[in-house]
């Protein structure tokens, strides 16, 4: 597929990585070279479906929580919360009764543990245990499930206990209902919380080690890996009143790289004010930005680095004793080393396991009062901290009560600008030539899984996404190509 | 035995899965355990190392008509290029190492030819292949597995 640019530059010679492997759905990375064949521009193009914003039109709004989670299989509680949260409004409900929040946060929580734990694990361990350069062949799961199988389990088990959670909170595994226009549709009974009160310190004691784990490992390598895949951005995250990180509710704050504030408490209910999207013509996915600071300026992370970066405390104390540690490094201003994501989920992975702890032990869990009610409005906008950062639901319904339209950003799209400079990051590091290595691949991937990207949005069929790798020259001739087909 | 179907039912023909999950489930056959998910995740090696057998049920893009039922080997290659999810062989591999059991493994694909919209329903030849697959995995788990194989050579 030929690029845009591409055709109206005829000089440039593009190398083409169809799609990006060990990361979610479709993505593929194009890599511009100059005619002396020095990097110009990395572009990460990701197949976004867009046409789910169309297809929930004329929907009742009721159903949009269940509706929407067809979108995702890896994320569909996110986006359950954050479309159940813009119904809140619309059903004209602003504080929701204790037993529901609090069901909807035991839910979020769950979520962020199996989420983190999955990508820690499974995805990122990998390449911290063997190295970027070792061999594919290992550098797997299974590989770290035979040389290291204690934390392989650990592993399996952390994520078993959040989609228990999910299950319990949601009703089910796929396609949950358990929250509603105004709150939630069930409790959680003595016997559910029981059990998981049981395995509870094992989880604490495991998402204590994985903390230990990515700490550890990004100071002993903190010389290089703060250069890689790095650069200063802006950081934007949902934040509490009183300056705490909160993962389910708060508003919105953005900080530059220096640790300035941008804006501050935003009621994201106008966040139309403050984020603009940038559309260009080589991708399918928009480039958010402030719009304070226009496109050039204005992009920004979203994520477990940017919750760090714009948070003043955490409420849990062992979260809070890492997350001292963690911007004691930056000396309190922001850290924009793009590999500290890593420490930075594991700080979350910890405090979403005190938080389940917490909340476990409130026995408004109990409570009967599960929904409120109030006048109807005709435009509702939810926003959660996702485990990849930032989502936004923005829904307007007629009188109908049928949606009439609907627009999405999700954590992914927030995340496009900055995954796209880290791949141009690397490849200028790392690009020798016109020649694809093994070398470089990892390493674009390694810059990419920092960000946890969702690409699913494309099925998951047996048999459907081919690996492709092509060298397309100056003249638009293919130079090189390769591929193996893979399971996504 | 073990039964997982997997899938998004809100992506047309990738229900399938989940679809025939409902419906061996519906059937309660004795000694059969039924779960259902988005897709496969390292926690389904965990229960599958329950098990003394698991049958992986997913929607195909390509391949035979009405489905196709065949073995499948444990296989670390098979999460080579792993994304969040595993393949059957990757679940059967992380069995083995994680949890020191080797269920047999086998994959059920059925055949869809729909699957670029959000809707949740089957194309009607998705349903005939789901009907064509519900008969054949329901006589399966009441012949008790493999023993099914067993009995087709005998009366051959």
């Amino acid at each position: 597929m030929a690029t845009e640019t591409a055709e109206r530059k005829p000089t440039a010679k593009r190398i083409v990585i169809e799609p990006v492997t060990r990361v979610e759905g479709h993505g593929k990375v194009t890599i511009l070279l100059d005619e002396q064949e020095r990097v110009r521009q990395a572009r990460l193009h990701i197949v976004e479906f867009r046409g789910f914003e169309r297809y929930i039109r004329g929907r009742p709004y009721w159903e949009a929580p269940v509706l929407v989670q067809r979108l995702c299989g890896i994320c569909p509680v996110s986006h359950h919360l954050a479309a159940a949260k813009a119904m809140d409004q619309v059903v004209g409900v602003d504080t929701l009764p204790p037993t529901a929040e609090k069901m909807r946060r035991l839910m979020h929580y769950g979520q962020m543990l199996q989420s983190h734990a999955l990508h820690f694990f499974h995805l990122v361990s990998p390449d911290l245990l063997f190295g970027f350069d070792a061999d594919p062949a290992i550098r797997n799961i299974v590989g770290v499930a035979r040389k290291f199988p204690d934390l392989a389990v650990q592993g399996v088990m952390l994520r078993k206990y959040g989609q228990e959670i999910i299950k319990a909170t949601a009703g089910k595994k796929i396609h949950g209902t358990g929250a509603i226009p105004g709150g939630i549709n069930k409790n959680l009974s003595i016997a559910e919380r029981d059990g998981f009160l049981k395995d509870l310190d094992q989880i604490l004691a495991w998402s204590r080690g994985a903390l230990k784990i990515a700490r550890d490992y990004t100071m002993e390598h903190l010389k290089d890996l703060a250069d890689f895949g790095s650069f200063e951005s802006n950081h934007l995250s949902l934040i509490r009143a009183d300056g705490a990180m909160d993962l389910y509710h708060g508003g919105l704050r953005a900080v530059g790289a220096r640790g300035g504030k941008i804006f501050d408490h935003v009621d994201y209910r106008n966040y139309l004010d403050y984020i603009a999207e940038e559309v260009k013509p080589w991708s399918y996915m928009k480039f958010p930005f402030i719009k304070s600071l226009g496109p050039e300026k204005g992009w920004y992370r979203v994520g477990p680095l940017a919750r760090l970066n714009t948070a003043d405390f955490i409420d849990t104390p062992e979260a809070e004793a890492a997350r001292k540690e963690f911007m004691a490094l930056t000396k309190g201003k922001p850290n924009n080393v793009t590999m500290a994501y890593h420490w930075a989920r594991m700080i979350e992975l910890l405090h979403a396991a005190e938080k389940i702890r917490d909340l476990l032990h409130d026995a408004d869990l109990q409570g009967t009062e599960l929904r409120a009610r109030g006048e109807r409005r005709p435009v509702g906008i939810g926003l959660i901290e996702a485990p990849r950062g930032t989502l936004f639901h923005h829904y307007e319904v007629d009188e109908n009560d049928q949606i009439a339209r609907c627009n999405l950003i999700v954590s992914t799209t927030n995340n496009n600008t900055p995954m796209n400079r880290a791949v141009e990051k690397v490849a200028h590091d790392y690009l020798e030539g016109v020649q694809i290595t093994e070398g470089l691949l990892n390493r674009i991937e390694v810059a990419i899984r920092a960000y946890d990207p969702c690409l699913s949005c494309a099925t998951h069929a047996m048999g459907r996404m081919p690996l492709e790798v092509e060298i397309v020259g100056a003249d638009g001739a293919v130079r090189a190509r390769g591929g193996k087909g893979l399971y996504v | 035995m073990l039964l997982i179907g997997f899938g998004n039912p809100g992506r047309l023909d990738d229900g399938l899965g989940p679809a025939l999950a409902a419906a061996v489930e519906a059937l309660a056959i004795p000694g059969v355990t039924v779960d259902s998910d988005y897709q496969l995740t390292v926690e389904h090696a965990e229960l599958a190392a329950r098990h003394a057998a698991v049958i992986f049920a997913d929607a195909a893009a390509a391949g035979p008509t009405p489905f196709a039922f065949e073995r499948v080997e444990p296989s670390a290659g098979e999460v080579e290029f792993s994304s969040h999810s595993v393949s059957p062989a990757g679940v059967l591999a992380l069995a083995r190492d994680l949890f020191d059991a080797q269920p047999e493994g086998w994959l059920l694909a059925i055949r869809g030819e729909a699957f670029d919209d959000f809707e949740e329903r089957l194309s009607d030849a998705a349903r005939r292949n789901l009907a064509a697959a519900l008969a054949f995995v329901e006589t399966w788990l009441r012949a008790g597995g493999a023993s099914y194989f067993q009995g087709l050579e005998k009366s051959s």
